[in-house]
């Protein structure tokens, strides 16, 4: 059997002396978009970051292709092609729209985003292109976000929250160019906490329970009493 | 007259002190590090002009071609080596080592080179003077402030116009966020290190021509670019060049009432800055 | 059902109450110097108690208050030099000049902490260097004071401490014990005070304390004023000991902060056991490898460095956090809690 793209295996994260994860599991094909979800401190983000090479990690805890990455820099992990876009959108603040933008793509790899094609997927950020980056919207930041990770022509795009503290229209508009940003092949993990939007983008979904993956299954056939056994840990 | 003239040559003066100040500033910008060892390091950069003038027979401002990158390279060194294990949230190691530093660099010129006061000879040109209207300026202050200048010039053209000046915005905003990007923390900061003593170099070069120097000179360098930094404005490196200028002509006018009274002029002007404008004349960021 | 446990809260531990009753032979010992030390032994013990007290003056400021000063030295010169016109200038009896010496100082750093507070980590530092240079530029200007090449303390004022070298030697010792351990007793009462654990908060997480009510900008500055006025005072005990005041010598940074800071560093900053353990090492290495200048100082700054990279605790930090050990009762400790469950 192939390797799986990625893979995370008995994968544990400390926090000094907080465990955080206890021994997940998890793999994504190629192409799939696998959704995670889970209650807040549920220890997603921990399990993005890590992927991310943000936190330190066993290597053979986390594999790419067949390698463990678990202990490299994050430099280093952007550099295979696996972009975060994290929560809370984090952009610079002294940098411009299209300077975020740009500087996403600071590794020159090759692919079909480029900062036109991003300004094609979210017009308004062309007529924003030179304003100061924090003083757009929410809304408009996690556009820059997504841009900016898309920029560097990743395999992999881990997407933490995308959703968090914005208005429903924004996150309904955002959730429609999901499919036009993940249907070249790329490939994707997407954190929520809206289960909806979730399952609606998703092929697998894993849920995660105080640290532990307490789901895993078909987006469009798990059954809703599973998913709020699983969420509420009951 | 005469006060015009020591205003303009307090205005030349604040071009070299905007020298020493503009490497301080760039890497309180980039990584909020300041660095106690910076005086010392001018100070290095003239004795290392001084080896290669004696050792090859080159003219101090001719040496620059290798100080320049001779510093860049210790900047490198140092921040990777050294310096970038202390950075983080405590305040104390990067002040404490920097601070080592110091002493450690002052003390290895003393036993290399001895006290005895030193000078880097560029020749006729140190003697050289022009007429501008009604006064007399030396063609060195002149060049010294016009290279200030363009240093900040180009400084300020690569932080805003180039990748590399992305870069180091990016990761002086968010380091961790700067690093999912493909930017490698340590290798950023110590290009900005090496880039900040690149600068340096041209301050003591242009130093040792100026006057004497020797190893403990540095502390008094070190407080004259502090001074110009904080008059100036945290983060605005024109603001430097401002606060030069300011700290110059302090000094040259308190020197004009007394001679014993010039540097003690530029630190009371600078205390009294401190009490009305904290923040100094042109701030951009916060401390 | 099970009973509540009854917890109590201590400060005391074995080691500082065996500590603390060990102290009383200690102090009766180093009383009784002057009969059993030999001349150049009994100045060497007073050079080391002043030295020490500088040490734990400034991990208070630094260590706990979080104020890296590398100026303190503008304070031991001001003492100095303060010490020498009160005595030489003003007539009065050194015993009347030392407190004077401390609300002098007292008084002075309130507006210089007011005015550089404005400033903030390692421009702070840069700050209290400025104004030391201020005041070394200052005092330099003082004609009657010797102006540039400084003055020597009378012989009068001299003999008015004792009659007989014996006993002035003996009165120097008691002045120095007596200030080192003032300077320990004012710091042990300050951080077992109300402003000592809004210290030790501020030292943990300042963010955290301000958030807790704490107004650290008052704390900070008590803090401030309280360390340079008893820093003036060692100040004025250095040059009543070495009988002669210059500019450069009253302020020299080598000597009063350089040193001071390595042997904080060295012996465990934030702890009060550190900068003690610090000066007895420091000059155990000082004595045992002969003063060797240059190289001396080269060695130290590369120690301070490796240390603070890789054991930034320092030796006492580093005893503590292996054996929990703590000589003096400064923190409090709950005892009677039930084990945890496995």
């Amino acid at each position: 059997m192939p390797d799986a793209l990625l893979a995370l295996q008995a994968l544990n994260a400390h926090y000094g002396d907080f465990q955080a994860l206890y021994g997940v599991n998890l793999s994504v094909e190629p192409g799939e978009v696998v959704a995670v979800i889970g209650a807040n401190g549920a220890g997603k983000t921990t399990m993005l970051r890590s992927i991310a090479g943000l936190l330190r990690n066993a290597p053979e805890a986390i594999r790419w292709k067949g390698q463990g990455i678990g202990a490299l820099r994050a430099d280093q992990v952007a550099a295979l092609g696996i972009a975060l876009v994290p929560e809370g959108r984090l952009l610079f603040p002294s940098l411009s729209v299209e300077e975020n933008l740009i500087i996403g793509g600071q590794l020159g790899r090759k692919g079909p985003w480029s900062l036109q094609r991003v300004y094609d997927l979210f017009p308004i950020l062309k007529e924003r292109r030179h304003q100061q980056s924090t003083s757009l919207s929410g809304g408009q930041q996690q556009m820059v976000a997504i841009g900016r990770a898309l920029m560097s022509n990743p395999e992999l795009v881990l997407m933490d929250e995308i959703s968090l503290g914005l208005a429903p229209v924004i996150i309904r508009q955002i959730y429609e160019a999901l499919p036009g940003i993940v249907g070249e092949g790329l490939t994707a993990v997407i954190v929520e906490q809206d289960i909806a939007k979730a399952l609606s983008v998703s092929q697998r979904v894993y849920c995660l329970q105080e640290g532990r993956v307490s789901l895993e299954g078909q987006s469009q056939s798990v059954p809703r009493e599973e998913i709020t056994r699983a969420y509420f840990g009951v | 007259m005469d006060w015009l003239n020591a205003i303009i040559q307090g205005t030349l003066l604040g071009g070299l002190y905007a020298l020493f100040a503009a490497g301080l500033s760039l890497i309180f910008g980039v990584m909020r590090l300041v660095n106690i060892a910076h005086g010392d390091l001018i100070v290095l950069s003239a004795y290392i002009a001084l080896s290669f003038g004696v050792s090859l027979g080159l003219n101090p401002l001719v040496a620059l071609l290798l100080v320049v990158p001779s510093m860049a390279l210790i900047g490198y060194a140092l921040q990777r080596l050294i310096l970038n294990r202390t950075m983080g949230e405590d305040l104390l190691p990067p002040l404490l080592v920097t601070f080592g530093l110091s002493v450690i660099l002052q003390n290895v010129l003393l036993m290399g080179y001895s006290a005895d006061p030193q000078n880097l000879q560029a020749g006729a040109i140190e003697t050289a003077s022009v007429n501008l209207g009604p006064v007399a300026v030396g063609v060195m202050p002149v060049l010294v402030f016009v290279t200030a200048v363009v240093v900040i010039a180009a400084l300020q053209w690569m932080f805003y116009r180039t990748a590399l000046g992305r870069a180091f915005r990016a990761t002086s905003d968010r380091q961790d966020v700067a690093q999912l990007m493909g930017l490698n923390r340590a290798h950023i900061f110590g290009l900005a290190m090496a880039l900040s003593l690149a600068v340096t170099a041209l301050a003591g070069v242009f130093l040792g021509i100026r006057t004497a120097f020797d190893p403990a000179a540095g502390g008094a360098r070190l407080i004259f670019g502090f001074e110009a930094v904080i008059i100036g404005g945290l983060g605005n490196l024109w603001g430097t060049l401002a606060g030069g200028v300011i700290l110059g002509v302090a000094q040259t006018l308190g020197a004009k009432i007394d001679p014993g009274y010039q540097i003690l002029a530029g630190h009371i002007v600078f205390l009294i800055i401190l009490a009305l404008r904290p923040r100094g004349l042109f701030p951009r960021i916060d401390g | 059902m099970t009973l509540r446990p009854t917890l109590t809260v201590t400060r005391r531990t074995r080691l500082s109450t065996a500590w603390l009753i060990l102290l009383v032979p200690i102090m009766l010992l180093l009383i009784a110097a002057p009969w059993w030390a030999g001349r150049a032994d009994l100045r060497l013990m007073g050079e080391i108690a002043l030295y020490m007290s500088l040490a734990v003056l400034w991990n208070l400021l630094a260590g706990y208050a979080g104020l890296v000063s590398v100026g303190q030295q503008a304070y031991v010169g001001f003492g100095g030099y303060l010490f020498f016109a009160l005595t030489m200038l003003a007539g009065l009896h050194p015993y009347t000049a030392l407190p004077l010496v401390v609300l002098a100082g007292f008084v002075i750093s309130a507006p210089v902490a007011v005015l550089i507070f404005r400033l903030r980590g390692a421009y702070f530092a840069i700050g209290t260097w400025v104004v030391a240079e201020v005041f070394r530029l200052s005092f330099a200007q003082v004609s009657s004071l010797g102006g540039g090449s400084g003055t020597s303390l009378s012989p009068d004022i001299v003999r008015s401490l004792a009659d007989g070298r014996d006993a002035r030697e003996a009165v120097a010792w008691w002045l120095a014990l007596g200030a080192v351990v003032l300077v320990i007793g004012a710091v042990v009462w300050l951080l077992r005070s109300r402003q000592g654990v809004a210290l030790t908060a501020i030292r943990d997480n300042e963010l955290a304390a301000r958030s807790l009510g704490i107004d650290i900008w008052r704390t900070k500055f008590t803090v401030y004023v309280l360390v340079s006025g008893l820093t003036a005072l060692i100040g004025a005990l250095i040059f009543l000991q070495k009988l002669r005041i210059s500019p450069d010598a009253a302020f020299s940074a080598n000597d009063w902060t350089a040193f001071v800071i390595f042997i904080v560093v060295i012996g465990g900053i934030g702890t009060l056991e550190g900068p003690i353990l610090g000066t007895l090492v420091f000059f155990a290495l000082r004595e045992t490898l002969a003063d060797l200048g240059t190289l001396y100082l080269i060695a130290l700054g590369v120690v301070a460095i490796v240390i603070m990279l890789f054991a930034p605790r320092g030796l006492w930090g580093f005893l503590r956090d292996r054996w929990g050990l703590e000589l003096f009762p400064l923190s409090r400790r709950v005892s009677g809690l039930a084990k945890k469950e496995a």
